[in-house]
């Protein structure tokens, strides 16, 4: 077919479509959220295992297109073990290049500069970005239920 | 205002037995020059909006250029031109759908907007507690939206009429559920989704029986079938002209006039009153009560022009051709053992486009893909959550038909799916 497509669904990309990480089921769940995407209806489910201010495990379901299953997947891959300000960080790096900003990057994004090829799809962003506006967003959630906790019990 | 491409055919018509090519009315309009990457257009996204005809182009470069003034305030020249053109156009309006007052006609800016206005004006002042609204599972969700608020607001039960597995509305408890405490019943008369042509006409009928008050979402049926909203007895039908070759931000309500003549407007402003001082205004009389502020007047000129495009063609003829397109299209993607096909598969039942799914790549990749053969087709829950849902799926893909598509545009979609396959593996 033609380059820009390639260049979308690239192998890895494709291959995380095929046989996405972090299927199963998690024992304990801290942190848990449903997100879904206004544009199509795709649907997905994240929960996190913690351990302290760490990722032990991770739970990602998406219902929705390639890009939406294999960016999740990729999700669940990167962030095992780091803390939740790494994740945070990756996030943004994530949303930069999405929008084709080229920032300095520090960080070992791995499999996840595959989703490189969806800046030429500008309305597949959303799609991209899914699975990890919904973590984010769980995880804000749960820094402000921890500020409100604090300042009540001051 | 004909233009010659319109001329073109308009001869087309008479010299040629069926009187009707695509090939011809492609002509006319100028996107179809256009490359999409880098392949000819094959635009199969008319439910979302069509293309617009040369004839409706000029004629908003010709107002803008030649004409513009405001309606309806200025004594001058161009004032009065503009008035008597924007004012034709509700003529041609009120004729299309059957032969209606001009006043019952009332300008708005989508089939959204006019049907809001019926929810927020007639709904608020007569539905209440206790009372029923009744509308059905295929709903887009402007249909939908603004009777469950309604409702909300209200107390009144919303309730729905549902479908069957095969896409047509369910009709068995009809006469339960539009009961006699039903004030409302609002439906559409053809699905943005599957297609289906509903029998609005029945249910209209026993609708009026139990002293309920109907409003048809005409958004897909007006573009695509022969209306006489007087034969079928609504009380509001509800219209974009987007969907029919005219300029988006256009709509159109509209509603029996003594239905209309007892409703308060929602928008207040300029145009609307008959008479203001500081602390009083009154109501112009129909259909500028409805009509605050300054309009899409270059729009509603050029959707003149888009009518006279479409009569020239002949409804009925459109229906022929469009029934022959999804014919052709459903009898081709039954062969494909991949492909589900949400809807009706008889033709004469249905109309609009045809939603589908391969079992294995979802609607958006599909979408992506075949754009990149210069293939548009819609990708998404079209505006029908609830809907979609029923059919135990988050997304369909559609690819909706018009007067200018033909029946190489669905050999090329067919190609499309079976490389999409390839392309991803599955084959």
């Amino acid at each position: 077919m033609s380059e820009p497509l390639d260049d979308l669904y690239r192998d890895i990309l494709m291959e995380h479509f095929r046989y996405p990480r972090g299927r199963n089921k998690l024992e304990h769940v801290h942190l848990h959220n449903e997100g879904q995407n206004p544009v199509c209806g795709d649907e997905i489910e994240i929960a996190l295992e913690l351990e302290g201010e760490k990722v032990k495990d991770i739970y990602v379901s998406c219902m929705g297109c390639a890009i939406s299953v294999a960016s999740g997947s990729m999700l669940a891959e990167i962030i095992k073990g780091k803390s939740l300000e790494e994740v945070k960080k990756i996030a943004e790096v994530i949303k930069s290049m999405l929008k084709g900003k080229e920032s300095r990057n520090e960080l070992e994004l791995g499999d996840l500069e595959a989703l490189k090829g969806v800046r030429k799809f500008p309305v597949r962003i959303k799609c991209a970005l899914l699975s990890w506006t919904t973590l984010i967003d769980a995880i804000l959630a749960k820094e402000a239920s921890k500020k409100a906790q604090i300042s009540s019990s001051e | 205002m004909k233009s010659t491409e319109q001329l073109a055919v308009t001869k087309n018509i008479s010299g040629n037995g069926n009187g009707f090519d695509p090939e011809v009315i492609r002509r006319d309009f100028p996107i179809f020059k256009r490359k999409i990457n880098g392949r000819r257009l094959i635009y199969l996204d008319s439910a979302a909006t069509t293309q617009k005809p040369n004839a409706v182009i000029d004629v908003i470069d010709r107002y803008y250029k030649f004409q513009n003034a405001n309606v309806h305030r200025g004594l001058h020249t161009l004032a009065e031109e503009a008035t008597t053109a924007f004012e034709a156009t509700r003529d041609k309006v009120a004729k299309f759908i059957g032969g209606v007052k001009r006043e019952e006609i009332i300008y708005t800016r989508n089939a959204t907007e006019a049907i809001n206005l019926v929810a927020q004006s007639w709904g608020q002042a007569n539905i209440k507690k206790g009372d029923r609204i009744v509308i059905t599972q295929m709903e887009h969700h402007a249909n939908l939206v603004p009777w469950i608020v309604l409702s909300r607001k209200t107390g009144a039960e919303l309730v729905y009429i549902p479908i069957t597995p095969d896409g047509f509305l369910d009709l068995k408890d009809i006469g339960k559920i539009i009961s006699a405490n039903t004030k409302m019943v609002a439906l559409t008369q053809m699905s943005n989704v599957l297609g289906t042509i509903n029998p609005v006409e029945d249910i209209i009928d026993l609708a009026h029986k139990r002293g309920a008050v109907t409003l048809v979402d005409g958004a897909q049926s007006v573009p695509h079938l022969p209306i006489d909203v007087r034969a079928m007895d609504a009380d509001f039908l509800a219209f974009s002209a987007h969907k029919m070759l005219g300029p988006t931000g256009l709509g159109f309500l509209y509603g029996k006039e003594e239905i209309l003549n007892n409703m308060e407007p929602v928008v207040f402003g300029g145009e609307m009153i008959s008479e203001v001082k500081f602390d009083y205004a009154d109501w112009n009389a129909l259909p500028y009560k409805f009509e605050a502020g300054t309009p899409h007047i270059a729009g509603a000129i050029a959707f003149g022009s888009a009518l006279d495009y479409l009569n020239a063609l002949g409804m009925e003829n459109i229906r022929n051709h469009e029934k022959g397109l999804i014919a052709y299209a459903l009898e081709k993607m039954k062969e494909l053992d991949f492909i589900k096909i949400y809807g009706p598969l008889d033709s004469e039942r249905r109309g609009g486009g045809v939603s589908f799914n391969d079992k294995d790549i979802h609607p958006h990749d599909l979408a992506t893909f075949l754009d990149m053969m210069g293939i548009a087709v819609r990708a998404g829950h079209h505006c029908a959550q609830p809907l979609t849902r029923l059919f135990g799926v988050n997304a369909t893909t559609r690819a909706s038909f018009y007067i200018y598509n033909t029946i190489n545009d669905i050999d090329a979609l067919i190609t499309g799916l079976k490389e999409a396959r390839r392309y991803f593996k599955y084959e």
